[in-house]
């Protein structure tokens, strides 16, 4: 396409530029060969006196040519009657790690947190895993079942949910798996690989323990929940019913909109701090129970392999963890000067307290800004001034939750828990810049 | 019960928190309506470690066959031992004496892929999962005797039951004490609760602290790619362009790459850029008509060269009294994008 100074910075209202007797002249007649060579001269002239003032040296034609969004009419409205991200993000979106799996539906799509602000992840970012696929259901014939022990089996359609007491909070989730890939060594390049299986939006619905409250739930003998899903693999996962009675949502809304069908529209469970297998997407059943199920995802996978050769099994806790997102692994600073280290941080017991950033590979820390509102169970964005002068660095963050725990390093993790536990690594996380300005995922030891 | 039972039950009392109320409001108790039977039963179908919920049924181990290389096989191989679509479910790294100790030694050998039953230390959960989610592609199509089945089946492929057997409602429980990895799993961790006890713990050092710096691992200058090119998986205008980790030569790519944003994005950059937009809008009239009646006044390849014509050289009288002047600006790539947009007949 002609760029602006080509196309001669062409005004586009051609009343303005035609004599008045002219464009009578052709409301009567018609165009005819004399008349448009009397037009075309008409803007050829208009052409030529509309081209930009000779440039400066120190002149930004970004500046000075005026571009063409600030010299024509917009789109109207509704152009998209559901928005999108302008085409120049087109950059930003989930991506599959390539050979993770061999089938994309059980599979998993990433988070691209490397570009995103703040403590909210778009809808249309969060990532995903599913295990037999995703589907669209029809909220019309959605029901949801408490069963179990209960006084009465109850059944709720999403139109009785969608009346009931609702609240909407802030939370984080995270795949029990997440940086699982990293246990061993370094394998993948980019912070969204790494880290991606993470996302935080604000969920909308009822609370778990009206619903089991309305039940009449057995409140002698239950310990646990059974979460199960409407789509093809029905998926099952046992819920502690602390979780359940503390803060566990039966959730419909995400950022505001309806959830998306990715992430479980219409229902889902929300189980705060806990890893999210534990909820259930699509969720059609929730079981009062007095022991554990042992379901497939409690056996054969979501257990955490020991080097003693034993399995834990009903890890569900996301412990305290935080990564650097920017800079980060796959990126490049061009020029030396200030930057701004910003990442995550969150714990699934509680609420971050305080965040430190290391820029020599953890032998000196200093405190990270926290932005607000700092909630539990939710990402928390730092920030840490930076000023780099081309030397390699070696950049870490490290989290201290609201319980005291501290983020541990690699070394710390790896000394008790070997290497092939694949769930729950939370060891932090190192950037090393070169001095060539070049950001690579590395593991020191 | 076993002792790995009775801690569980002891671990789970431990974990609860005292009972707790909540008021209902007013008039809750008419959302939702009591289930039937049927509905019940229609949707609880999980079976648990103790075999609440199992279904009465039989299947052996040759009926099994034939269903699996029916319906199974095709993804987890005749055996069971395929790795092409999902992990192995039965390698044979089983061996008496785990079933004996209900402990799979082989677990602590990196060098030993951990298959399914090398780990799943209940038979429930493999009936379970079997009924509710296989296969694949049409869940829920298996039959209780099917299944009871295939479960023998696949006992079988890991020498836990022999030929002949027979698995029903009524032996589960003793088959599921022979379970090669039914002592492998542990309860001894903080991660069930949230006021669990951690069982690591970082440094709190802040200064000069003892730490190796040395780069023990990091990724192989022929791996950096095998994710696709990380410079087109970030923001390319912002603090931080990606690394160009593709083998092809950088500048040429950017250039594509950029233009392949801006044809995404038209024909509305395509009308800015022309100067179309300053006198058409999508709908109704502007100075000139809206593109919606354009469209439809034109739709069909054979107007292509009519409008190209009024784009190009101008015109009037068509619709209404204000003239169409002639569009220099718009340049031909543009010209050949708006044409067969305006002629689409797509809405």
């Amino acid at each position: 396409m002609a760029s602006d100074a080509e196309q001669g910075q062409l005004q586009p209202a051609p009343e303005s530029f035609l004599p008045k007797d002219l464009v009578e002249d052709i409301s009567r007649d018609g165009i005819n060969a004399g008349r448009r060579s009397l037009l075309q001269g008409a803007f050829a002239a208009a052409t030529a006196s509309m081209v930009a003032p000779a440039l400066m040296a120190d002149d930004d034609p970004d500046i000075v040519n005026l571009p063409s969004w600030t010299r024509s009419l917009g789109k109207p409205v509704v152009a998209n009657p559901y928005g999108q991200p302008s085409p120049f993000e087109a950059n930003i979106v989930r991506r599959q790690s390539p050979g993770l799996t061999r089938t994309d539906q059980s599979s998993v799509s990433f988070t691209p947190l490397q570009n995103l602000f703040g403590m909210i992840t778009p809808s249309g970012l969060h990532f995903e895993r599913h295990h037999q696929g995703w589907v669209d259901i029809d909220p019309r014939r959605h029901r949801l079942m408490i069963n179990g022990l209960v006084e009465t089996p109850l059944v709720f359609t999403m139109e009785e949910l969608l009346r009931m007491p609702s609240v909407s909070r802030i939370h984080f989730l995270e795949c029990g798996a997440n940086t699982g890939l990293e246990w061993g060594n370094v394998a993948v390049p980019t912070v969204q690989y790494s880290h991606g299986m993470l996302s935080a939006s604000e969920f909308t619905g009822v609370p778990v323990s009206l619903l089991l409250e309305r039940a009449g739930f057995d409140r002698k003998r239950a310990t646990v929940l059974l979460a199960e899903g409407a789509d093809g693999s029905s998926m099952t996962r046992t819920i502690n019913l602390e979780n359940a009675l503390d803060d566990a949502l039966v959730a419909y809304g995400q950022n505001g909109e309806m959830l998306r069908p990715e992430n479980g529209y219409p229902l889902r469970l929300v189980v705060p701090g806990v890893q999210g297998v534990s909820w259930v997407k699509w969720l059609r059943r929730l079981e009062v129970g007095d022991a554990p199920w042992a379901t497939k995802d409690e056996v054969a996978h979501y257990v955490d392999l020991m080097p003693d050769g034993t399995h834990r099994q009903y890890t569900s806790i996301q412990e305290a963890k935080s990564v650097i997102t920017a800079p980060s692994g796959g990126q490049k600073l061009l020029k030396q000067g200030y930057y701004d280290i910003t990442g995550l941080a969150w714990s699934g017991r509680g609420n971050v307290e305080k965040v430190e950033v290391s820029v020599d590979g953890g032998r000196n820390w200093r405190a990270a800004r926290l932005e607000g509102p700092i909630l539990p169970k939710a990402l928390t964005r730092f920030h840490c001034d930076w000023v780099w002068q081309g030397e390699e660095a070696m950049l870490q963050s490290r989290v201290t939750d609201s319980t005291g725990y501290i983020q541990p390093s690699r070394a710390e993790l790896v000394q008790v828990r070997g290497t092939r536990s694949i769930y729950h690594n939370n060891a932090m996380q190192t950037w090393r810049v070169g001095a060539d300005g070049e950001v690579h995922n590395v593991q020191l030891g | 019960m076993s002792s790995w039972a009775k801690a569980l039950v002891l671990w789970l009392c431990a974990m609860v928190m005292t009972p707790w109320t909540l008021a209902l409001p007013e008039g809750l108790d008419d959302l939702g309506r009591p289930a039937t039977e049927g509905e019940v039963a229609a949707w609880d179908i999980d079976v648990r470690p103790d075999f609440v919920g199992l279904p009465p049924g039989s299947g052996d181990v040759w009926a099994g066959e034939e269903i699996w290389l029916a319906q199974c096989a095709s993804c987890h191989g005749d055996f069971g031992d395929s790795n092409e679509i999902f992990a192995p479910l039965v390698l044979g790294n089983i061996t008496e004496d785990d079933i004996a100790t209900g402990r799979v030694a082989s677990l602590t050998d990196p060098g030993v892929t951990r298959t399914t039953l090398m780990k799943v230390p209940t038979l429930s959960t493999l009936w379970d999962y079997i009924y509710r989610a296989m296969p694949w592609n049409a869940p829920k199509s298996l039959s209780p005797d099917e299944v009871y089945g295939l479960v023998a089946y696949l006992l079988n492929l890991g020498y836990v039951v022999d030929d002949d057997f027979v698995l029903s409602d009524t032996n589960m429980a003793e088959t599921q004490a022979r379970m090669p990895n039914r002592n492998g799993m542990s309860l001894d961790h903080g991660l069930w609760s949230v006021s669990g006890v951690p069982d690591v713990s970082g440094s709190a050092c802040t200064t000069d602290c003892n730490v190796s710096v040395n780069v023990a691992s990091s990724l192989p200058a022929y791996a950096m790619n095998a994710h696709g090119n990380l410079a087109e998986q970030v923001r390319d205008w912002g603090p931080y362009p990606g690394l160009w980790t593709e083998p092809a030569a950088e500048p040429e790519q950017v250039a594509a790459a950029s233009a392949a944003v801006e044809a995404a994005v038209a024909p509305e950059a395509a009308l800015t850029a022309g100067g179309c937009s300053g006198c058409h809008q999508m709908a109704g009239q502007l100075v000139g008509p809206g593109f919606a009646a354009i469209r439809a006044k034109y739709a069909g390849q054979e107007h292509a060269a009519y409008v190209r014509d009024k784009i190009v050289n101008g015109g009037a009288g068509v619709w209404g009294s204000m003239p169409m002047p002639p569009m220099p600006a718009v340049d031909d790539e543009a010209l050949q994008q708006i044409v067969a947009w305006l002629t689409s007949g797509e809405e």
